[in-house]
């Protein structure tokens, strides 16, 4: 098992929010994919039925401070500014996945992209774009 | 003193059937503190289930997210004249201090515009007053977001 791996189970062990919507991170080497394993709890919409956009918005934030977390050693926790969601289409009752790309890391804000989806890559349910306050490099 | 047929206990009626029927509103607790057509006041429950840091107890951002698209929704509902579904399109929010450890976190949601597809609505999550904000939000929601499509149509795979 990598560092990085070990570093992410701890993080989001220590989460009891994590633990309440089920997400985990799956590791190859230092690249991370937030996984989302599906819940009934995480429905809004019964009818179709349709997962929560907000769990939806939480997962992916969650996605880009982990993302963060890693990309800065561990140092400390990034603290969220601000993040705008654009829902794409309907989350289906099945798992659902989310990669963060960081765009830039300055001295003291960070910008980070976020895509989720579920049957494919190619046909994202949600993005999301985040600034965070992260801990300047020379600390 | 309201009568059976008032009209604002069959909103709120309404409004507490809609959140009963969200199974992620019932995980959280939500609850409906005040209600008038296009505007909604929410509350989650403080839950150490929910907390973000171990270390200061405070629940998680993505509580005060979810609070705040589950207000916004409700402030739509309930200002459309003729119901119909509605789904989130975007979410701005913008994250101004930390809710303290131990307090509910309340979601003030009114709908500004409606227009024949879209509604846009304001948000502010708080503690104690909306003038002292956790956080603020924007949001733009889809109205008759189920059209065309049957109950458990998210049971398929999508075809594109």
């Amino acid at each position: 098992m990598s560092a990085s791996t070990i570093a992410m189970r701890a993080l989001l062990d220590s989460m009891p929010y994590a633990r309440f919507l089920g997400v985990r991170a799956d590791m190859a080497g230092d690249e991370m994919t937030g996984v989302l394993p599906y819940g009934d709890h995480l429905i809004g919409n019964p009818l179709l039925p349709a997962l929560h956009g907000g769990v939806i918005g939480a997962f992916m934030e969650l996605t880009a401070v982990a993302q963060l977390y890693l990309a800065q050693g561990q140092m400390r926790m990034p603290k969220t500014i601000d993040v705008s969601i654009d829902y794409l289409r309907s989350g289906r009752p099945v798992d659902t996945y989310a990669r963060a790309h960081v765009t830039k890391i300055g001295r003291r804000i960070a910008n980070v992209h976020v895509e989720a989806w579920q049957d494919s890559r190619s046909s994202p349910i949600a993005a999301l774009r985040g600034h965070f306050l992260v801990s300047p490099k020379d600390e | 003193m309201n009568t059976p047929d008032d009209p604002s206990d069959a909103l709120r009626n309404s409004v507490h059937l809609l959140l009963d029927g969200m199974p992620q509103a019932r995980a959280l607790g939500l609850k409906l503190d005040a209600l008038e057509p296009g505007r909604a006041v929410l509350r989650v429950p403080y839950d150490t289930r929910l907390v973000g840091d171990l270390d200061t107890g405070v629940m998680h951002g993505g509580v005060v997210t979810t609070l705040l698209d589950n207000t916004c929704g409700v402030a739509v509902a309930t200002a459309m004249q003729i119901p119909t579904s509605i789904a989130t399109l975007d979410l701005r929010i913008d994250y101004m201090r930390a809710a303290e450890p131990g307090r509910d976190i309340i979601g003030l949601a009114v709908c500004t515009k409606m227009t024949r597809t879209i509604a846009f609505v304001r948000a502010t999550a708080y503690t104690d007053t909306p003038d002292d904000p956790v956080a603020t939000a924007q949001a733009a929601f889809i109205l008759d977001s189920n059209a065309g499509r049957v109950a458990g149509a998210n049971l398929k795979p999508r075809v594109s």
